[in-house]
């Protein structure tokens, strides 16, 4: 394990921002912290750099009990929400800041400065000052500095959340080639979903303090482990269910599950996993829907519908705009869609 | 519930280099106990002391109250800052009001006439009024003929007072007003409020706490200056006054120790509601809130030009009058103008020297207090642990606010003229009056560091770190270089007000370490009034030349270090 997180807990006067972290990460791994704000993500992020003490709990990095080193004894680079760059000096000097101090020579000074902001694909601005980037520039900038000093761990806090959409999506595969370039082991709190799941080798989801959940991007989006991470992840309705006799009463519908206790339960169903092609005469789980709403978002619609198989429960299904059109669909047409039971998910 | 795991003891390890900021700012924490805290204490002990020094709980208190010609003073300090408070913040508000909500022109032109008189010592205002109002004066006249006998006492002290505080007044109130949300006028507008109602609903009860302040600034201000009453009041006393002949003329330091205490009460008052109010002030107005900008109405415009004209009409009169005296050959017989006072009353008199003992001063006191104020600001806001000594250099540097300069000056003759006191040889020199001076405007200098330092990227500290750069290295390369502007700031405001106080060092000189502005009540106590006069303007005239010099450096500055700024 090269960076292992042993019974971290953090408390602020009687608040506890974190509980029972418990978390090992592999070398050159890329893990995203997600959770709602709030949730201590990056509170753990700043106690893995030493910014924050824990109150109880060992953090060890590289089989060194790091718990209780200053930041400056430890070894990570860190990418900050605001950038932190230092408005002073320019391009050259922020990313060879860390350099200056250890002495190394010059022209290799040079080298490597030169070399860093190529890689963050920003080759020729070392005369630049901070002011004159963009935010997206400034963020490479400061991914170029920290990453100057080859670091064992990088940590990146919320990286891309002051950049517009477009900006977000480029910087976030251009982070994700350049950890895989390098190798580099990485750390990113994010509260952005789509960016976890589009980035990360592992999510930990995080909630209240604790973490929900700590998988690959597909197991947390195909297998959450509680409801929290089910509704966080993704979008999903809930259906309020019953289990009777070891089969899953939704609606009109008797489904096959594996329960053991009978009562209540709710139901977790993706948009995607209720399909409305292909289907075949005499496939099972296929029930009639009458639209209630259409939101319009492009060459997919979120469509609300409603069915008396599902005790005219809403449901929210994708549809794709080419089969809304070829149906002559719109509010108030009925149409046939199918359940995919094994994709349920019961809490 | 599961239970929480056994307490243990987690402190994180400090990097010797971490060491070194704790060391530092233990050195601020001594330096200002040293020269602010024990000062003060000095004062308590005094006043519950017997002569002999027995403690005596508060039989001085006692005995003050029994000296019908001290309680005098006491009612004659209340009443003339009540009227003065009275007179100037009507008057201030109307100023402020034109220059940040009417369309009047030249609006910087008045804005900076009403600012000059804080470039020269208070007590200018009460030379000039000798020269207008005097025995010699040229409209003696007019005073007998609105029943006044003469201009010194009372009605001189309010006269000079007003004139004295009143760009203090103006600034708090400036501050104030600018504060406004343009929406809230824009929605009055479309509900068809008239301007008096809008006047009463939206502009007073926004500039309320700004008010109820810049009340009690002045006040306070009127009730601790000690030059003005000293040179118009005659035989007016005052509680300023009162400590002066107490503990100079009287050597009865427990009664000068009981005055300092009741001149203590209302600046700590002032400090205590004037923090409450900021507060307020600021949760009021969101970040979201539009400026206000006024619409030209020409009647009104009109009116206000006029009013700041006639205001700053007495400002320049009562300027002009110092200055065109420090010329006149002999006052009143021969007015051609000469340097007569300037190289006779100055030079020749040998006390041109004390002009360069406080431009030394002045020096000392921009350059060290710059250094020791910026410093402390940085170690409180951007380096960790020693939270304990954290929270009393805080409150260290706060407190030089609420102690009125005659107070603090009062608490450094007992403390550093006590026999037992190691650094007592400081007494006289002038190395303490620059060390007292220092403190004395401590706090405004450390707030402007703080606001600097703030503005700064929190993370800076942390990014060093994680490169492993040493603090200093980063405080060196990054936070000063972007904070010179904030320092060139703090060094003009040292400096001015090291060239113009006068209470504070007023115990502490020696006739070696003598100042230009204690100068000027010796001359004036004299009867070289037109030397006194010519020494006022000198001091304003070497102000104008730093504020001239700083405004230069901060140019080159800027160009120098902030060209990052785009």
């Amino acid at each position: 394990m090269f960076l292992d997180l042993r019974q971290i807990r953090k408390a602020f006067g009687s608040f506890t921002a974190l509980q029972d972290i418990n978390l090992g990460i592999q070398k050159g791994e890329f893990v995203c912290f997600l959770g709602p704000s709030g949730c201590g993500k990056t509170t753990l992020l700043r106690i893995i750099a030493g910014l924050e003490l824990q109150t109880a709990g060992q953090v060890f990095q590289a089989g060194r009990d790091i718990s209780l080193l200053p930041p400056a004894l430890r070894d990570y680079g860190i990418v900050f929400q605001s950038y932190a760059l230092f408005p002073n000096l320019s391009v050259f000097d922020n990313v060879s800041y860390g350099l200056v101090n250890r002495k190394t020579p010059r022209a290799e000074i040079r080298q490597r400065v030169t070399d860093l902001v190529k890689l963050v694909g920003l080759p020729g601005s070392e005369a630049k000052f901070p002011g004159q980037l963009s935010g997206g520039q400034q963020q490479r900038i400061a991914l170029a500095r920290a990453l100057a000093t080859s670091p064992g761990l990088l940590l990146i806090d919320e990286p891309l959340s002051a950049l517009d959409a477009l900006e977000r999506v480029r910087l976030r595969q251009e982070i994700r080639s350049l950890q895989q370039e390098l190798g580099v082991t990485t750390i990113m709190v994010t509260h952005d979903q789509e960016e976890a799941l589009s980035l990360a080798d592992r999510i930990v989801v995080m909630n209240h303090g604790v973490i929900e959940q700590v998988g690959t991007p597909v197991d947390i989006y195909r297998e959450p482990a509680s409801p929290f991470v089910a509704d966080f992840v993704g979008k999903v309705n809930v259906l309020g269910a019953n289990r009777v006799n070891g089969r899953l009463q939704l609606g009109r519908f008797s489904l096959p599950g594996h329960a053991h206790n009978n009562g209540p339960v709710k139901a977790y169903l993706r948009p995607e996993d209720v399909l409305a092609q292909p289907i075949a005469p005499g496939d099972a789980h296929v029930f009639d829907a009458r639209i209630e709403k259409i939101d319009f978002l492009g060459a997919y619609c979120h469509v609300v519908v409603s069915s008396w198989s599902l005790d005219e429960h809403r449901l929210t299904v994708y549809l794709a705009l080419n089969f809304l059109s070829e149906q002559s669909l719109q509010v108030g047409s009925q149409l046939q869609l199918k359940l995919l039971p094994e994709r349920i998910k019961v809490f | 519930m599961v239970a929480p795991p056994a307490a243990i003891a987690v402190n994180q390890q400090f990097h010797w280099i971490d060491r070194l900021a704790h060391v530092l700012l233990a050195l601020v924490a001594i330096i200002l106990l040293y020269f602010v805290a024990l000062p003060l204490a000095a004062i308590l002990v005094q006043a519950l002391q017997s002569g002999s020094g027995e403690f005596i709980w508060l039989a001085n208190f006692v005995a003050y109250a029994q000296t019908p010609a001290l309680l005098g003073s006491l009612w004659n300090s209340l009443w003339v800052s009540g009227l003065v408070t009275l007179i100037v913040l009507p008057l201030a508000f109307t100023f402020a009001y034109a220059l940040s909500r009417s369309c009047m022109p030249y609006k910087a032109l008045f804005r900076g006439i009403t600012l000059v008189p804080l470039l020269a010592p208070s007590l200018l205002a009460a030379i000039s009024l000798i020269y207008w109002f005097g025995n010699q004066g040229v409209l003696k006249g007019w005073l007998q003929s609105i029943g006044f006998d003469e201009i010194y006492g009372a009605p001189g002290v309010v006269l000079a007072e007003c004139i004295a505080v009143f760009p203090h007044t103006l600034m708090i109130l400036v501050t104030a007003l600018s504060m406004s949300d343009a929406r809230l006028f824009e929605a009055a507008d479309a509900m068809g409020t008239t301007a008096v109602r809008k006047f009463f609903t939206i502009t007073l009860p926004g500039a309320k706490y700004g008010l109820i302040s810049a009340a009690m600034v002045t006040f306070t201000l009127v009730i601790t200056d000690f030059g003005i009453p000293k040179v118009i009041g005659g035989n007016f006393n005052v509680l300023a006054t009162d400590v002066f002949k107490l503990v100079i003329g009287q050597q009865d330091f427990a009664k000068g120790a009981v005055v300092a205490i009741l001149l203590l009460t209302p600046a700590v008052l002032s400090f205590a509601v004037d923090n409450y109010v900021s507060r307020r002030q600021t949760a009021m107005l969101t970040a979201r809130a539009i400026p206000y900008s006024a619409k030209p109405s020409p009647l009104f415009d009109r009116l206000m030009t006029l009013y700041c004209a006639i205001i700053a009409l007495l400002v320049l009169a009562m300027l002009g009058m110092a200055v065109f005296a420090s010329f006149a050959t002999f006052w009143p017989y021969n007015l051609t103008p000469s340097l007569r006072h300037y190289t006779l009353g100055l030079l020749d008199a040998e006390v041109g020297v004390a002009f360069f003992n406080s431009l030394k001063m002045a020096a000392g006191t921009a350059l060290f207090g710059t250094a020791l104020v910026f410093v402390g600001a940085y170690l409180l806001e951007k380096t960790k642990g020693m939270d304990g000594l954290r929270a009393l250099v805080r409150l260290l540097a706060v407190i030089p606010m609420a102690v009125p300069g005659l107070v603090l000056g009062l608490g450094y003759i007992f403390f550093f003229n006590a026999p037992a006191n190691p650094l007592g040889g400081l007494y006289h020199t002038l190395t303490l009056l620059t060390v007292c001076t220092i403190v004395h405007f401590y706090t405004t200098g450390h707030l402007t560091a703080v606001t600097a330092l703030k503005a700064l990227d929190s993370e800076f500290e942390s990014v060093s770190a994680s490169l492993k750069v040493p603090f200093y290295k980063t405080f060196w390369r990054v936070t000063l270089p972007v904070c010179t502007p904030a320092l060139v700031d703090m060094a003009r405001y040292f400096f001015i007000n090291a060239m113009t106080t006068i209470s504070a060092v007023v115990f502490l000189y020696s006739p070696e370490t003598k100042v230009a502005s204690i100068a000027i009540l010796n001359l004036d106590e004299a009867g070289e009034m037109g030397a006194a006069a010519a020494m006022a303007v000198l001091i304003g005239l070497s102000s104008t030349v730093a504020t001239l010099f700083f405004m230069l450096l901060a140019w080159w500055v800027h160009r120098r270090t902030q060209a990052w700024r785009v």
